[in-house]
């Protein structure tokens, strides 16, 4: 447990905590460089969702048969759900019929190679510093683009089909696999799971599909960004990972949206399935627009995310970033059913202005011998609310079940606020289950000592900060560590608390 | 059954109506009375659905008709049996809810203070009750501490004006038995003013076998500097439902200690609610919980940190044996401006079978950022390095658990300040432990 380390106030340190107040106010106002607006010209349908909605959005697509009765039946659940209350979150009621929910940027013909994907669309992934060039190989990522719900390009395909992987556009793997997809979808995360995943399941318009075959290890992280740019849409894609007996795959996730007044809706639906022996890592460096310094606009992030451990000994691993939102809500879980499978969890999420998050993890020992760890750093600054929300549950067979659970909290200013609610069940006498969580602020007599060796406040509360996050940094790939520490010291200049 | 389609609270209405015509007391009283049903009304018994009651399901309770009992049962049982019955100082025994005078005994107190039944003290000291009573615990918390405000009669009064000291515990004995009434309502109110200390030990026992209700709300306040030492001990025959609150309004540099020891009961629920309203606080809650058959109980305890420099420390253990089930959910609030708050937090359960469950929320909600909250909470059995130490020190592996087990209970019981309380509540748990380790 880290210590805390109250000084009492002499007159150097209160100079100290106006320096201190006059940074935090810096921070506040620090900007969101993503939010511009790229003008391509996009192909919406109109606002509003009935079952002509739904099955104009698969038609548009050309989907077959099984995939629009799924839809529909996704839909006709939906409008029996409600809404759910639970959350420790509070926003004006959306209203589901004032959402587009179809946008896509205009294809004038099927692109053949990368030459001929619009070159706004190209600028716009330039400017947010994605490569979509094949050739800059020394990234070594492979990306699925998507913008507006519609995947817009994937890299890397050729190399990776050489090995058996498929890497595409969710509607491309519809057309081309659609017995893989018949399979899986909705396998882990059902269309009756919850309200969210209910509508994303309806209306779901594109994202990315990923299957790692029998024993293939992928010799390069997979990726996919999102890009909410048209407005007044909601965005609703769909992942897919499927990892065969004994392969191997990590996956990134990132994203961005423009700046815009009204809330925008993002319910995504993420399935992993791993089957014996096989691991997949999946990371989310999640920037969407979190509003401005007065609450408003900035994205809905509603996210449903789940994985299961099928065979025994897999591995499911959730790293997850989380500096944007203006509401986020999600909860990656594993489902933990072979024996000896293992289910990781490592979150940093950081509140500010009047963002507000409720994340978490749910880990279900279903198997024997299943082990999960932990690990949520929750930062609130501003007016920031963060709550961890988290269920650890071992059923009766899950024999010899292990699950360590650590929560920490740092606050930023004293608007802001950390909550924690974990909740535990244990049916089994040989299950153990540790949790431990603590709040904190970050030290002055930490930033003190850093500043007498030569720090500036600004560059200590980074170290700081980072230093408290790094459990679930080192869990990143080099590439998004490299981002996600970038994020957080963007969002925490001159922060001291 | 067709049955089915009655709502359950309908009984407890039209059982109101009666009472609420024959019932004693001063209009104000009336006045709260109908406040109570009016809530209970709206409110409905829990359900699973509701956060506060998603792990303990109280259908079995509404599958008996308890009705709350407004006269006096004429049987009188043998307490001498029971526990701290040897205990000196004032004893106030109450029988299916209403104070029996033939059976408690009233010590000397010093000069002001008042030791006595609630109903008794509506009528020597009403100016007191009314400015006291229902001002502390909400009435709309749940269904049943509406219900409990609905059928307000009697319980226990403690009254310590400003300096004064009670040195011997002040016992309140609740005995159910098997007589014409089968729920017992209780409302008991303890008044410390500043610099006055007290003791008090609640304890419910069952005298008969038959499946017996009730339904308890202690509402203590305790002013500047005052030291408040309360002990909850329950002890129910397996058949019976308790669903109690503590609700507990604090004052500036105050000291408050509880525990709560639970082992009876088919379904227990406690709610320990304490308001931090001054700084400089004080307050410690202990708990202990030893079940086994199917027995469920479920502790909810509520540290509300609403100003700053105060300490609040919670420990909770439990050991659960056969098919039983424990619920722990601790809730941690510090409100802003709270600062320097130091709360901790940690709830414990070794699991004895396979077929026993544990459900554990330890909850921070925090506003304030100059602040030391730390929670934890394990389920699991018995660190297994302890065992390997014990046998490499020659004790069978048997004893080893049994020595351990017994240690960890022990650990909270030795926090109670009273001795001889601690004293029989160290052989009762033994006793108990030993029977849920036997199986």
């Amino acid at each position: 447990m880290p210590g805390v380390f109250v000084l009492q106030e002499t007159p150097e340190q209160s100079d100290f905590m106006s320096e201190a107040l006059e940074t935090i106010e810096e921070f506040v106002q620090s900007d969101y460089k993503y939010g511009f607006v790229s003008d391509i010209e996009t192909e919406t349908v109109p606002p509003g969702l009935n079952e002509d909605v739904v099955r104009l959005i698969s038609e548009k697509k050309g989907e077959p048969e099984f995939l629009l009765e799924w839809r529909l039946k996704a839909f006709r659940h939906w409008q029996k759900m409600t809404e759910p209350k639970w959350p420790n979150v509070e926003y004006p009621e959306v209203n589901f019929q004032d959402i587009i929910y179809y946008a896509a940027p205009k294809k004038k013909k099927e692109l053949a190679s990368l030459d001929e994907v619009d070159p706004e669309l190209r600028a716009t992934f330039d400017k947010l510093g994605i490569s979509l060039d094949e050739q800059k190989r020394l990234t070594g990522v492979a990306v699925d683009a998507v913008v507006d719900s519609v995947s817009v390009a994937t890299t890397f395909r050729k190399e990776l089909e050489k090995q058996g992987i498929i890497f595409c556009s969710f509607s491309e793997a519809v057309k081309d696999h659609p017995d893989l997809i018949q399979k899986h979808l909705g396998s882990v995360v059902p269309i009756t799971d919850n309200f969210y995943a209910a509508l994303n399941s309806a209306v779901f318009s594109d994202g990315s599909f990923c299957y790692i075959p029998k024993g293939v290890r992928c010799p390069m992280e997979l990726s996919t960004y999102f890009r909410i740019n048209a407005a007044n849409t909601g965005q609703f894609e769909r992942t897919l990972i499927v990892a065969e007996e004994g392969s191997y795959v990590s996956y990134l996730e990132g994203c961005t949206a423009p700046m815009r007044d009204e809330n925008q809706l993002h319910a995504a639906v993420v399935e992993i399935v791993a089957m014996e022996n096989a691991e997949v890592k999946y990371s989310t460096v999640q920037n969407w627009y979190p509003g401005d310094k007065n609450g408003k606009g900035g994205i809905y992030n509603f996210v449903t995310k789940r994985g299961i451990c099928k065979g025994a000994n897999s591995k499911i691993s959730w790293t997850q970033v989380e500096t944007g939102s203006a509401i986020t809500w999600k909860y990656p879980s594993c489902i933990l059913q072979g024996d000896n499978s293992i289910g990781e969890f490592y979150s940093v999420a950081l509140t500010n202005n009047f963002q507000q998050a409720d994340t978490g993890t749910k880990m279900v020992h279903i198997g024997k011998n299943t082990r999960s760890t932990i690990i949520s750093k929750g930062i609130s600054a501003g007016r920031g609310q963060n709550s961890y929300r988290g269920q650890v549950s071992i059923k009766k067979n899950a024999k010899n079940a292990r699950n360590f659970s650590q929560c920490d909290s740092l606050l930023i200013g004293d608007r802001c606020g950390a909550h924690t609610f974990p909740y535990i069940d244990v049916q089994n006498t040989t299950g153990q289950v540790e949790h431990e969580a603590s709040t904190s602020k970050v030290g002055e007599d930490q930033i003190f000592y850093l500043n007498q060796r030569g720090l500036e406040t600004q560059d200590a509360v980074n170290m700081i900060v980072n230093g408290f996050c790094k459990e679930v940094f080192r869990e990143l790939p080099m590439e998004f560590a490299v981002e996600a520490q970038k994020l957080l010291g963007v969002s925490l200049e001159g922060s001291v608390g | 059954m067709t049955t089915e389609t009655q709502n359950p609270i309908e009984p407890c209405l039209a059982a109101h109506e009666k009472f609420a015509d024959t019932a004693d007391g001063p209009g104000w009283l009336s006045d709260l009375r109908r406040t109570g049903i009016t809530h209970f009304t709206e409110l409905g018994f829990p359900t699973l659905k509701q956060e506060e009651w998603i792990f303990t399901n109280v259908r079995p309770i509404q599958e008996h008709s308890f009705l709350p009992a407004t006269k006096p049962t004429s049987s009188i049982p043998a307490v001498d049996d029971l526990f701290f019955s040897e205990l000196s100082g004032s004893r106030l025994v109450f029988v299916d809810g209403h104070l029996s005078h033939a059976l408690s005994k009233f010590a000397d107190v010093p000069e002001g203070a008042i030791v006595t039944n609630l109903a008794s003290a509506l009528e020597t000291h009403p100016e007191l009750v009314e400015k006291h009573l229902a001002r502390y615990a909400k009435t709309d918390e749940s269904g049943y501490s509406a219900l409990n405000t609905a059928f307000i009669q009697d319980g226990a009064f403690i009254y310590l004006p400003k300096g004064k000291v009670i040195d011997e515990p002040i016992q309140l004995l609740y005995v159910s038995t098997d007589g014409d009434s089968n729920t017992a309502t209780l409302r008991n109110l303890v008044v410390a003013e500043p610099t006055s200390s007290c003791k008090v030990i609640e304890s419910y026992q069952s005298a008969g076998e038959h499946a017996f209700f009730t339904n308890a709300v202690t509402e203590i306040r305790v002013d500047e500097s005052a030291n408040v030492e309360h002990c909850k001990f329950q002890d129910q025959n397996e058949e019976s439902f308790h669903i109690a609150t503590i609700q507990a309004q604090l004052a500036k540099a105050c000291n408050f200690t509880s525990h709560s020891i639970s082992t009876g009961s088919r379904i227990a629920r406690n709610n320990i609610n304490l308001v931090m309203n001054g700084e400089g606080i004080e307050c410690t809650l202990n708990g202990l919980y030893i079940v086994g058959g199917k027995q469920v109980v479920d502790h909810h305890t509520l540290a509300d940190h609403a100003m700053p420099h105060c300490n609040s420390h919670e420990h909770y253990h439990g050991v659960l044996g056969d098919r039983s089930r424990g619920v722990f959910n601790g809730k941690i609030f510090v409100r802003e401006d709270a600062q320097k708050t130091d709360a901790k937090q940690s709830s414990r359960a070794i699991v004895l079978t396979d077929g026993a469950t544990v459900n554990a929320k330890p909850q921070l909600e925090i506003f304030a950022d100059d602040v030391k909250c730390t929670h934890g909470a394990t389920v699991g059995q018995l660190n297994s390095e302890a065992v390997f130490y014990c046998r490499s020190r020659g004790i069978d592996e048997a004893s080893a658990r049994r020595l351990l087990t017994h240690a960890f209970a022990g650990e909270i019981i030795e926090r109670i300040s009273i001795e001889p309380v601690r004293e029989r509540l160290e052989e009762l748990l033994w006793d108990r432990l030993e029977e849920l380790i036997e199986q």
